[in-house]
């Protein structure tokens, strides 16, 4: 399926968990050290309203005077489990985009505002960056390159809808079965 | 060997260890996508680690971004001294930085400063041990932080989990660290166990074990045995490639013991991802490489 920008709340209540995804248009990178600051009070460095969130800190340099994206896979989501459901609420955020899955307060966020989960695959830094097509900025270094904001311009990012608007978690699933065959296998 | 050669080996080192996945890990990776049915969530990620594996060797960039923690273990003879060794090794890591095959990646966990160029206290850890070889052996492993971070280490007796002071207690903790890992360590993976020790060498002698190759048998024939047996239950459970659900929830299970005091019983687990970063080399004393201790002769 391909998801284009502009990321409107119409277009992402029509995801369903489970949906292979190609996401074209603007990410922001975002990670422990932002999701902190704006939960804190901090003022967002570009204008979140309809945005996606990418979990990723990337391996930039600067070659010839222009950003280069070397590596750019998910960071594992589930460290902004305390502040990501209130950030999507306050700053109507459409989307993140991360790896492991994230918990009920995300979950019931995204039914509530009308967002989406997105599970890219980890530790697939050279297949993601090869879809970061431009570099159009960065924001917030003084957090250090990897906890910056970085704006990715994308096209066809893959990923997979892990958790969906209408309250469906595949990771709540997979907990749950290998929960009961682990039980199983214990006696 | 001259302090500019050492350098320019140990960057290539870094640069094979944080592009190149190692040739038993490239076969599990291989295998497992086979046993994914097409059209799965599963075998989509399998596929994609796939081609990442073949895009970041042809372009000699980064596997994953988070090139980790860079743990060193060098087996050094008498001509090279640890100074020397560390020094040559700081630079080499302050250039691969720059070059992109490491992020920059050491925080001051006091006031958060990124150092910008990997160094910092506990960035990189080394370890030496002295040799009667003529040869150095240099070991890198770049260990990302997600699968760090779902390592854990028990205290038995758990009467939470059921688990007591013996085998079939360690059997519990490892089962249930990799049901509490489930996607989040990046998936399948290895885990390294260490049974007794105290809290710290459990945890060093755990993480030592992916020096191992997938493929090694365990020389104490008890561990043996229950490596084969965890692994098994292990991928019984059906968490699957990166949490999606799956055939392959682990790549394999690696253990070691040390003994304890009579009061403590660890089971320290360690887990490392699918993006399964470790070299090394041998370099002899005029500064040539002998050879990649973990080439095997497989084509890439």
């Amino acid at each position: 399926m391909i998801l284009e920008a502009p990321f409107t709340e119409a277009k992402i209540r029509a995801l369903k968990a489970g949906d292979l995804v190609e996401i074209t248009g603007r990410l922001y990178t975002g990670r422990d050290a932002v999701h902190k600051y704006l939960h804190d009070g901090g003022k967002p460095p570009v204008d979140l309203t309809d945005s996606i969130i990418y979990h990723c800190g990337p391996v930039v340099v600067k070659e010839g005077g222009k950003w280069v994206v070397k590596a750019a896979g998910p960071t594992t989501s589930i460290r902004e489990e305390p502040y990501q459901g209130p950030l999507m609420e306050q700053y109507k955020i459409r989307g993140v985009i991360g790896k492991g899955g994230m918990g009920p307060k995300t979950l019931a966020a995204c039914k509530k505002v009308g967002a989406c989960y997105f599970h890219a695959i980890g530790g697939a830094a050279q297949v993601l960056a090869k879809r970061v097509a431009g570099v159009n900025g960065v924001h917030l270094m003084e957090f250090g390159s990897p906890e910056a904001v970085w704006e990715f311009d994308v096209v066809k990012f893959p990923a997979v809808v892990t958790m969906d608007s209408h309250g469906t978690s595949l990771h709540e699933a997979v907990e749950g079965a290998s929960a009961a065959r682990l039980a199983k296998i214990l006696g | 060997m001259d302090a500019k050669t050492l350098q320019a080996r140990l960057l290539e080192l870094i640069r094979r260890t944080s592009c190149e996945l190692p040739p038993d890990m490239i076969r599990a990776v291989d295998q497992a996508r086979r046993k994914e049915k097409k059209g799965t969530t599963a075998r989509y990620a399998l596929d994609v680690m796939t081609d990442n594996i073949k895009l970041a060797g042809e372009l000699s960039q980064p596997l994953c971004q988070d090139t980790g923690t860079i743990i060193c273990y060098v087996d050094r003879p008498l001509w090279l001294r640890e100074s020397v060794f560390a020094k040559a090794f700081e630079k080499a890591i302050v250039e691969a930085t720059q070059k992109g095959y490491l992020r920059q990646n050491s925080v001051d966990s006091i006031t958060g400063k990124n150092s910008g160029d990997n160094l910092g206290p506990g960035s990189p850890v080394l370890h030496f041990h002295e040799t009667t070889a003529k040869s150095a052996t240099v070991r890198l492993m770049l260990k990302g932080g997600g699968c760090e971070n779902v390592g854990i280490q028990y205290t038995l007796p758990d009467v939470g989990l059921g688990a007591g002071r013996d085998l079939a207690g360690v059997r519990r903790c490892v089962l249930d660290a990799v049901h509490r890992a489930q996607g989040k360590g990046c998936g399948p993976g290895v885990l390294g166990v260490c049974v007794g020790g105290d809290r710290g060498t459990g945890t060093m002698a755990a993480k030592e074990q992916f020096f191992r190759t997938l493929d090694d048998e365990n020389p104490d024939k008890t561990l043996a045995k229950l490596e084969k047996q965890l692994l098994k239950e292990a991928n019984s459970l059906g968490i699957g490639p990166m949490g999606f659900g799956g055939e392959t929830t682990l790549f394999g299970v690696k253990m070691t013991a040390r003994n304890r005091v009579p009061a403590s019983f660890f089971v320290t687990v360690s887990y490392m991802c699918w993006s399964y970063r470790r070299n090394g080399v041998t370099l002899s004393e005029a500064g040539r490489v002998g050879r990649w201790i973990y080439d095997d002769g497989s084509k890439r």
